[in-house]
């Protein structure tokens, strides 16, 4: 686990001096845990997403010049198909991150399933968001029924059900293993929803106007500083959304570790009067 | 397996029977559904350039899968609501029951009912929408293989639903957005089966409700093994 290296907060030791019970220590560190999830990676990580999106944003609005057919509108494609890149990215690595925890049940998998979830689901909201923009100056309509977009709204309310799921109210091992079963199944989803939607619309009409545009010389440079760009950013969100959720795990463990030992505080107290 | 299966169907069956929450709550639900369409369309909207067809007939075959979808969403809530209580699954693990077969069980009870909302169903599309019929071996096809599709595919998502609360409201969530493919076959499929449509394959929709089905009878058999293993 890529913990963070600046845990030397003292603030947090709230277990009020109690040893924690030995039933949960099993996987967590003996080290405090850090009241911050940045680390001095995640931090040169972050400087460079930042560094990254600007430079795109000058690079994709004034430096590259107005695309041949599409004119401006063509400017949305270097953060639409990042956007998309991240998204499949994101869900891919759930569906990893789930195989890896039905096989070997280890909790670090199973948040790394949840956030890069998570942060698929906002990329993926993007990227309806950028096509419905893109789709209005193009065809003349923010909503489309292209076979793309119509398979990407269908993706996008699959993977907030699955995000419902890891919220559902059950034991926590039994949310995950649900949640994983999801997390593969859904990536298989993907592909039937996205060829049969593409099969119904190839009937009534051929292919409406696509990427087709020629991308060479800058534009292909902002193109892929985008894509970089949004990567690193993917990196940085994933990072820290899991360490956030590793905190969480943390702190539930911590709080029925603490409600135990207050128990036990009190029914010491109440048995000692009577015994001395 | 197949005699655990057959054990899971007759109960889930018996239950309905016993106290015919199907038949006297689901089934007049997706009748209404049929006539809320009526009421949203209006009938006297007609098909461009053709003054004998109505549109409410034209997207009859759509709006009939509609409304199966939405009762099947009721069925299936109603097959996990049967085992939520007293730990039930738990029970039937330690009977015994093969994981597999409990999900193939509730699946198959499901479908028989599933079967009878869509005769009833169909029936009302025909009498209150006034569908023609030309492909009837097709048409019969598609019903059988949708319902497999979304009892196969409805059982799997309906069982990781399932939670100790707000399990009704999530059951649509996940099962919806998966059978999308199926809404589309079986509407297409059905469209070709009642107009002869030209412009629509048929017989490749049916086969694509094949695959499906045949898809998510190996997932759900591998998935509820991990499934049931729990609390």
């Amino acid at each position: 686990m890529s913990r963070s290296e600046r845990s030397s907060d003292t603030d947090v030791d709230d277990t009020g001096g109690q040893a924690v019970p030995g039933d949960h220590a099993d996987d967590r560190p003996a080290t405090p845990p850090p009241a911050h999830t940045g680390s001095m990676a995640t931090r040169r990580l972050g400087v460079a997403a930042l560094v990254g999106l600007t430079a795109t944003l000058l690079f994709g609005l004034v430096i590259t010049g107005p695309e041949e057919t599409q004119r401006d509108a063509a400017r949305l494609l270097y953060i639409h198909l990042p956007t998309i890149a991240v998204t499949y990215l994101a869900f891919f690595l759930t569906l990893v991150g789930s195989v890896i925890y039905l096989r070997r049940g280890s909790a670090f998998w199973d948040l790394v399933a949840g956030a890069s979830g998570e942060i698929g689901v906002l990329f993926c909201g993007f990227v309806l968001a950028s096509g419905a923009l893109w789709g209005k100056p193009t065809w003349g309509v923010y909503w489309q029924w292209d076979p793309r977009l119509t398979s990407t709204a269908v993706l996008f309310v699959m993977y907030i059900g699955y995000l419902a799921v890891r919220r559902l109210e059950l034991p926590p091992d039994v949310r995950s293993r649900r949640a994983a079963i999801l997390g593969i199944v859904s990536f298989l989803n993907v592909f039937i929803v996205h060829y049969s939607v593409q099969w119904w619309r190839g009937l009534h009409q051929g292919q409406t106007i696509g990427l087709d545009t020629k991308i060479e010389g800058m534009m292909l440079f902002t193109l892929f500083l985008a894509l970089a760009s949004f990567l690193v950013l993917y990196a940085w969100l994933l990072i820290h959304r899991f360490r956030v959720a590793w905190l969480a795990r943390e702190h539930d463990d911590l709080g029925l570790a603490r409600a135990l030992a207050e128990r036990r505080a009190e029914s010491g107290r109440r048995v000692s009067p009577r015994v001395s | 397996m197949l005699r655990d299966t057959w054990l899971m169907a007759v109960k889930d069956l018996r239950i309905e029977l016993g106290s015919r929450v199907v038949t006297a709550q689901i089934l007049p639900f997706g009748l209404l559904v049929l006539i809320l369409f009526g009421l949203a369309i209006s009938p006297d909207l007609l098909v461009t350039g053709d003054a004998r067809r109505s549109v409410l007939e034209e997207i009859a075959p759509g709006l009939f899968w509609l409304a199966v979808l939405l009762s099947a969403l009721m069925a299936l809530a109603r097959a996990f609501a049967l085992e939520a209580d007293d730990g039930n699954l738990d029970a039937l693990r330690m009977a015994g029951i093969d994981p597999a077969g409990v999900f193939l069980g509730k699946a198959l009870a499901v479908a028989v009912q599933l079967v009878a909302i869509e005769a009833v169903l169909g029936f009302g599309a025909v009498v209150v929408f006034g569908v023609p019929l030309s492909d009837p071996l097709l048409l019969a096809v598609t019903l059988v293989l949708a319902t497999f599709s979304i009892t196969l595919a409805g059982t799997l998502y309906a069982a990781l639903a399932s939670g100790l609360r707000s399990r009704d409201t999530l059951v649509p969530l996940l099962v919806l957005p998966v059978l999308a493919p199926v809404l589309l076959g079986a509407t297409l499929a059905t469209r070709d089966a009642l107009f002869a449509d030209p412009a629509v394959p048929g017989w490749s929709w049916a086969m694509l409700l094949a695959v499906f089905s045949l898809l998510y009878l190996g997932v759900g058999m591998l998935a509820f093994g991990p499934l049931l293993e729990e609390t």
